[in-house]
Parts: C-alpha cells; sequence; structure tokens
C-alpha cells in the first residue's frame, strides 16, 4: 500500500514508538499529534516527543483467518488493541504465542519486526508487533 | 428552518449484477424514484450521490456528473455533486440533499447511492473496503475490515457475556426478513446451526456474521414538506437528521463496544424530531456484521448498553416484536452495496410506513428510523421519518 515515501514518514513512529506528550495536561499521544485536542491552543509549543516503553495489555483482539494479499501467508493471525502503559491505545499483531493464548488483559510488549512486503516493488515494511511479556 | 419530505423512491435488485453497469444501476434507481415522485426532469433543483469508492471499484471518479449524465440530464445542467463517507456515503448524500432543502435553497432534490463490487476481484474488493479503516496505524498492521468488528464483537462477549449464539441470530433473522424482500440478494432463510457453523473469517465472526458484496442503486426524490401535497398523497415527512463522526481507528475510541458517533448522531435527531428512542416503532439498522446490529440497538438506546444480545434471545426486534430492526433483511441479507446502503434504507422506511411493504408490512407502524454507519464507527447518520 501507497509509495516508499509514504512508508518512511513513519518511520520513527512505526520503529522506535515516538509518540509525543502534551505537557499543559500530560496526555500522551501515539501516533503523535501537532497539538492537544484537550488544551488546543494552550498545548502549543507544549509537545515534547516522547519514546514510549512498549509495555501495555491486550484491550481486544480478534484471530484473523482471511488475511489481506500481503499477510494471507501469515493466517491464522492474532490482532489487538493495545493499551501502552502510558495512556494511548494502538492496533498490532501479537506473535510467538499459541493463538489460543491470546486474551483480554494479557500483558505484552513490543517487538520489532518484519510487517509486510509489497508485492509490485517487493519493499519489506517494517515496524512494531507485540509478544507476551515474561 | 424548512420541513422536509421524501415523495419518490427507487432501488434496484441488490446482487451479483454481472450484466448491469454503474450508470444502468444508479439510472434504473433514479428513474424508478421521479416516476414514483410524478416529478418533471425540469423541477429538479440539485442531485446528491454517495460512493463511497467507484475510483477503486469501477475505475469511475467524478461520478456526480455521471449519474447526472447517465439520468439524461446534462443538457439541463442540474447541479449534481458526489458524497462520500465510507459506507455511510449514502445517507450522507440524503442527509445534504435534506439540508439543501431545509435551508430553502432547493424545493426538489434527487438523492442517490450506489456501488458496483463484483467488478473487482474479492482480494481487491476486500482491500477497498479496507480503506474505510485507518490505512496507517490499523491496516498497515495487518487488520482487516471484520477484525475491526470481531474485536468489537471479542470484548462485547467480555464485557457482557454476549454470545456467537445471540450474533448468529441477528443473521438468523435478518435472511428471514430478506427472504420476503424481492430486492434481497439473499431470499432465503438460515439455520442457527449454519450460521454458527460457518467458516471463520475473524474470530469471532464467522463468514455468515457479515454482509456479502453487492452491486446495487437506490434512490430518493425529497421535497420541501409544504409542496409535497402537489405531487403526492403518501409523502414521508423526515422529523429529525442526525451526524456525527469519532477517530477513523477503533482503537481511538472512548470505548470499544460503544459507537459515540451513533450516540451522537441519534441525540441529534431524536431532539430536532422532539421524541425519544421510546417514540421509534422499527429501524433499519447498520448490519455490516451481526454485532453491529447488537451495538446499534443499543446506542440508539432501544435498550441499555450490554443487553443487545438479550434483547435478540427476546426476539424484541424480529418482524413480529416490539421493535422490529432490519425489516429489509437489512445489509446481511439484502446486500451492502456501500454507497446505495444509507439510501436503501430510507426506501424500506419509506415503503413501510406507506403501507407498501408486501409480506414484510408492520402493523401500524408511524416512526421509523434509518441507521448508516461508516467504517468502523467513525461517521454516522441518522434519519428519522414519520407519514404525513
Ligand atoms: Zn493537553
Amino acid at each position: 500500500m501507497g509509495g516508499v515515501a509514504r512508508f518512511w514518514r513513519e518511520i520513527p513512529q512505526r520503529y522506535n514508538l515516538i509518540g509525543n506528550k502534551c505537557e499543559e495536561c500530560g496526555q500522551v499521544f501515539f501516533p503523535p499529534r501537532e497539538s492537544c485536542p484537550k488544551c488546543r491552543r494552550k498545548s502549543m509549543g507544549k509537545i515534547k516527543e516522547i519514546k514510549l516503553t512498549g509495555k501495555g495489555k491486550i484491550v481486544t483482539y480478534s484471530i484473523i483467518h482471511v488475511g489481506p494479499e500481503e499477510f494471507e501467508e501469515q493466517v491464522p493471525y492474532p490482532i489487538a488493541i493495545i493499551q501502552l502503559d502510558e495512556g494511548p491505545r494502538i492496533t498490532a499483531q501479537i506473535v510467538d504465542c499459541d493463538i489460543h493464548d491470546v486474551k483480554i488483559g494479557m500483558k505484552v510488549e513490543s517487538t520489532f519486526r518484519k510487517i509486510q512486503q509489497d508485492g509490485s516493488t517487493g519493499a519489506i515494511y517494517y515496524g512494531y508487533k507485540f509478544i507476551k511479556r515474561k | 428552518m424548512r420541513e422536509v419530505a421524501v415523495i419518490g423512491i427507487g432501488i434496484t435488485k441488490f446482487g451479483e449484477l454481472w450484466d448491469k453497469s454503474f450508470r444502468q444501476l444508479i439510472a434504473e434507481a433514479g428513474s424508478k424514484a421521479i416516476l414514483d415522485a410524478g416529478i418533471e426532469g425540469k423541477e429538479i433543483d440539485e442531485m446528491y450521490v454517495g460512493s463511497m469508492s467507484s475510483g477503486r471499484f469501477v475505475g469511475q471518479e467524478h461520478v456526480g456528473a455521471l449519474v447526472a449524465d447517465a439520468a439524461g440530464f446534462s443538457h439541463m445542467h442540474i447541479p449534481s455533486t458526489r458524497v462520500e463517507g465510507a459506507c455511510a456515503s449514502g445517507g450522507l448524500a440524503v442527509r445534504q440533499g435534506y439540508l439543501s432543502i431545509a435551508s430553502g435553497m432547493n424545493d426538489i432534490v434527487v438523492v442517490g447511492g450506489m456501488e458496483k463490487m463484483n467488478d473487482v476481484g474479492g482480494n481487491d474488493a476486500t482491500a477497498t473496503l479496507a480503506t474505510a479503516a485507518d490505512q496507517e496505524w490499523e491496516a498497515f498492521f495487518g487488520t482487516t475490515f471484520p477484525a475491526l468488528y470481531a474485536m468489537i464483537a471479542t470484548r462485547h462477549m467480555h464485557e457482557y457475556g454476549t454470545t456467537k449464539e445471540q450474533l448468529a441470530q441477528v443473521a438468523v433473522k435478518n435472511h428471514a426478513n430478506g427472504a420476503k424482500n424481492p430486492y434481497a440478494q439473499y431470499r432465503r432463510e438460515i439455520t442457527l446451526e449454519l450460521a454458527m457453523n460457518a467458516t471463520t473469517v475473524a474470530y469471532p465472526l464467522g463468514l455468515l456474521d457479515c454482509s456479502p458484496v453487492t452491486d446495487g442503486a437506490a434512490s430518493l426524490i425529497l421535497c420541501a414538506a409544504d409542496k409535497a401535497k402537489k405531487y403526492t398523497d403518501k409523502a414521508i415527512k423526515i422529523i429529525g437528521s442526525g451526524q456525527g463522526s469519532d477517530s477513523l481507528a477503533l482503537h481511538g475510541r472512548r470505548d470499544i463496544c460503544t459507537l459515540d458517533a451513533t450516540v451522537h448522531a441519534a441525540k441529534t435527531a431524536y431532539k430536532q424530531a422532539g421524541i425519544t428512542s421510546k417514540d421509534i416503532d422499527f429501524a433499519e439498522v447498520h448490519d455490516c456484521f451481526t454485532i453491529a446490529e447488537i451495538c446499534a440497538i443499543e446506542d440508539l438506546g432501544f435498550v441499555k448498553k450490554g443487553e443487545g444480545g438479550k434483547a435478540i434471545d427476546n426476539k424484541i426486534t424480529t418482524l413480529d416484536g416490539s421493535l422490529p430492526v432490519n425489516t429489509s433483511g437489512g445489509l446481511k441479507s439484502k446486500g451492502h452495496p456501500v454507497g446505495a446502503t444509507g439510501v436503501a434504507q430510507m426506501v424500506e422506511v419509506t415503503q413501510q410506513l406507506r403501507g407498501e411493504a408486501e409480506a414484510r408490512q408492520l402493523k401500524d407502524a408511524k416512526i421509523g428510523l434509518a441507521h448508516n454507519v461508516g467504517g468502523s464507527g467513525a461517521t454516522c447518520v441518522i434519519h428519522i421519518m414519520e407519514a404525513m
């Protein structure tokens, strides 16, 4: 999906979980926001980049049996919404575990993986997936 | 603000319509509606058409003008605008038409919705539907559109004890209704066993929890209510119109199990109509997946949050229940040509209120509601209708 530039723009967030934080109210955003939806103009100049720990727990999940073309080889695979300890929720795959072990409330941490390969250009895209926290 | 009425309706057969093109479908629905309303082409002030992704489905953008052309109005230069809000595109087109009449700008507006989804292969259709989700932060990581609703279902089951059987019962009910609808894609009943044992698409949702890929179009003729009598004695008034938006990604929502866009749109529409959810006699809700119907009846205030599954068990929403839902068969059985859906829902509500729903006809239905959702809930548009 999309060109290489489209992917390249999101590298800091997808490789290193770089989000940001409103220093006015303390809310953390991932992906980063230009301003705080709550503090609006008061947040101007007070949005600071932060690196998220990648620790969190599963809010909900599904096991995908019919996947998009780029993910067909991986089915069945679990996808989940994860609440990060810093607050934001993100969507990612859960890997390195039996799909039947995936549960709401399970503690997880992020890991850096290959996400998909573009069929036409051959470009490999990387980003975060999550594993069960030890 | 002026009152607005529906004075004409038109709909095509829904299904895999290999012999019909995109423009034939919308021309058919539009001419049926124009004929039904008894208006002349020169009386049309403006047109709004809903299409989610004609560019990806049939390689054609600029479909506002195309629709006016296909309807034979190009020489009249009628303003015609395409409206997009994923699967809510049709409902949004109706709302644009409604607003343009309510404002006093227009007297008669043609509204249409259409999608031709079967000209591309299954993979392309799936990828196109996924563009309703957040491409960078959901789809990139391997989420499918069914998986988003599946995640709503998993959480709903966890929080409220909703069961897979209750989900399946939604499909069974909607197929029973669709069997009675001559325009439906699937005119056959299904058993609970079949629904429960269908192939898994995205756990906990199986194939029969999902609405199909559909070709089809629908159209309404809207008219200033004070001028409606000139054309028909069976005008149906739109007494409330509401719209809401929310985060594009499911993970950005306040609550996974609540579509706040629906809650917001419903609140606006009920307030405008001067009614509460208790005054609604029947509804067409956006059951793109079975769990979506359960969330919808909760978010519209028909039952308390978490009790949608129980409402299915208690048969409240069947044709002879106290609050029939998706008498048309819903998206599940009637089919879901995404851009057409919001308009088609209002065709059904109009038919019920006119007493023209034949085998599906409800007794004493006075006020009906149409609920149309885009994506996993980032857009919602609701219209409430009443016989004049
Ligand atoms: Zn703030």
